[in-house]
């Protein structure tokens, strides 16, 4: 067991984790906000899908990859607003693929407000990670 | 199959996949690429592209139940997760560059282990060390509420632990799925962190994790939106109901069917893999 500096019986530890909690939870609710969002556009996406066309035959057997405008975060957005069923559902899922990253972007600025610089850049190394994923992979592909 | 109706199975499949992965904690993310492969005959990389996407809905749908239980370290899981963003982005690298048949094969092996590690039964650690001075630095040490009022605990053994979270990384990325089992190991086995603190802040990275292979998956073409709709929304919705069960039920039995039901599809996509009839 540690000993930790005790102030009112209270140690500097828990009071951090209690804190962390206090955080933690706030952004819970947000990730919860998030796949909400995502999950309401990828249904309203699926209406547009099936409804016109739902005796079209469709086939996943063979890969082809999705065509370019599905494949970057810019297609993504032109074609959804397009008012494109795919576009839309593609969108959604983008929505859900941003949560996350918005969770990272959240917990740098919950650690900056707590003091703790190396939590802050040890957060915003994965943030960049997960934006180098999302926007430059294309130059690891 | 028609739109609509291949749209109403996947579905049905995923929610199948979702509420029994919730149910019996070993994720619902392991069977849904064997159900779209070996069932469905849907090519692996989007079978894997589509799980991947639902893995992240499930870990982020959960996340508000598993913070309130106040077992996760946000600081262990930020740490770790270095580890597993850096080997998700590797992982999904590799995808692009091996065979379908070569993921299928690596996808049986690991349903085989996450088997055997859901029979294995864990013994109870309880270190008593003095801490250790590199988790002491990066304040990894954490407490979490317990019958007895605030445990401590300390953690230990961080390189070897942050390397099998890389690997889990690299798992996620290469396979589309959370690897949570792996993730557990790390925690609980190498870095004797206690069990429940463990599986929760697993849960709250393997969405993040997750997320680092998502954009690659999403630049390569392997998203395809008609097929990673009904994952998501089934899986989703499966395993929000699944934890919501999980309260009530005896798990015991579920388990070692739902172990049996994924030796047998490990030994399938092993075999398929391996003659080379994906």
């Amino acid at each position: 067991m540690s000993e930790n500096n005790r102030v009112f019986g209270v140690s500097l530890a828990m009071l951090q984790e209690w804190l962390d909690q206090r955080i933690e939870l706030v952004i819970a609710q947000l990730l919860r906000a998030g796949v909400l969002l995502s999950a309401f556009v990828v249904i309203a996406g699926a209406v547009l899908y099936l409804a016109p066309h739902p005796r079209a035959r469709v086939d996943f057997h063979t890969f082809h990859a999705e065509p370019q405008q599905l494949r970057t975060v810019d297609g993504v957005l032109h074609t959804a607003f397009g008012g494109s069923a795919a576009g839309i559902m593609q969108l959604g899922l983008l929505l859900l693929i941003a949560t996350p990253i918005t969770r990272v972007g959240f917990s740098i600025v919950a650690f900056a407000m707590e003091g703790d610089r190396l939590y802050v850049i040890f957060t915003i190394f994965v943030l960049v990670i997960l934006l180098y994923s999302l926007f430059g992979s294309f130059l690891i592909v | 199959m028609t739109a609509l109706e291949f749209t109403i199975v996947v579905w049905l499949g995923s929610f199948l996949a979702g509420f029994l992965g919730a149910l019996t904690g070993l994720g619902g993310g392991v069977v849904v690429v064997p159900m779209l492969v070996l069932l469905l005959g849907v090519d692996i990389r989007y079978a894997i592209g589509a799980s991947l996407v639902s893995v992240i809905a499930t870990s982020s749908g959960a996340a508000a139940a598993y913070v309130r239980e106040g077992y996760s370290n946000i600081r262990i899981g930020m740490f770790l997760e270095i580890a597993t963003t850096l080997g998700a982005l590797f992982g999904a690298f590799l995808t692009g560059h091996i065979t379908a048949n070569a993921i299928a094969v690596i996808f049986g092996l690991m349903l085989l282990y996450s088997a055997y590690v859901s029979r294995r039964t864990r013994p109870q650690i309880e270190a008593d060390l003095p801490p250790d001075p590199l988790a002491t630095t990066l304040r990894l040490n954490g407490s979490f509420p317990d019958t007895k009022g605030i445990r401590h605990y300390n953690v230990y053994h961080v390189p070897a632990g942050f390397s099998i979270m890389f690997g889990a990384g690299t798992l996620s990325g290469l396979l589309g799925i959370g690897s949570g089992a792996l993730k557990v190991v790390a925690m609980d086995q190498a870095m004797k962190i206690p069990f429940k603190v463990s599986t929760t802040t697993s849960n709250f990275m393997i969405g993040v994790t997750a997320a680092a292979s998502a954009g690659v998956y999403l630049g390569r073409g392997y998203i395809d939106p008609a097929l990673a709709m009904p994952v998501m929304l089934g899986v989703l919705i499966g395993s929000l109901l699944g934890t919501r069960v999980l309260v009530k039920t005896k798990t015991k039995r579920l388990r070692l069917v739902f172990s049996l039901v994924i030796v047998l599809l490990g030994i399938q996509m092993l075999w398929k893999g391996l003659t080379g009839t994906l």
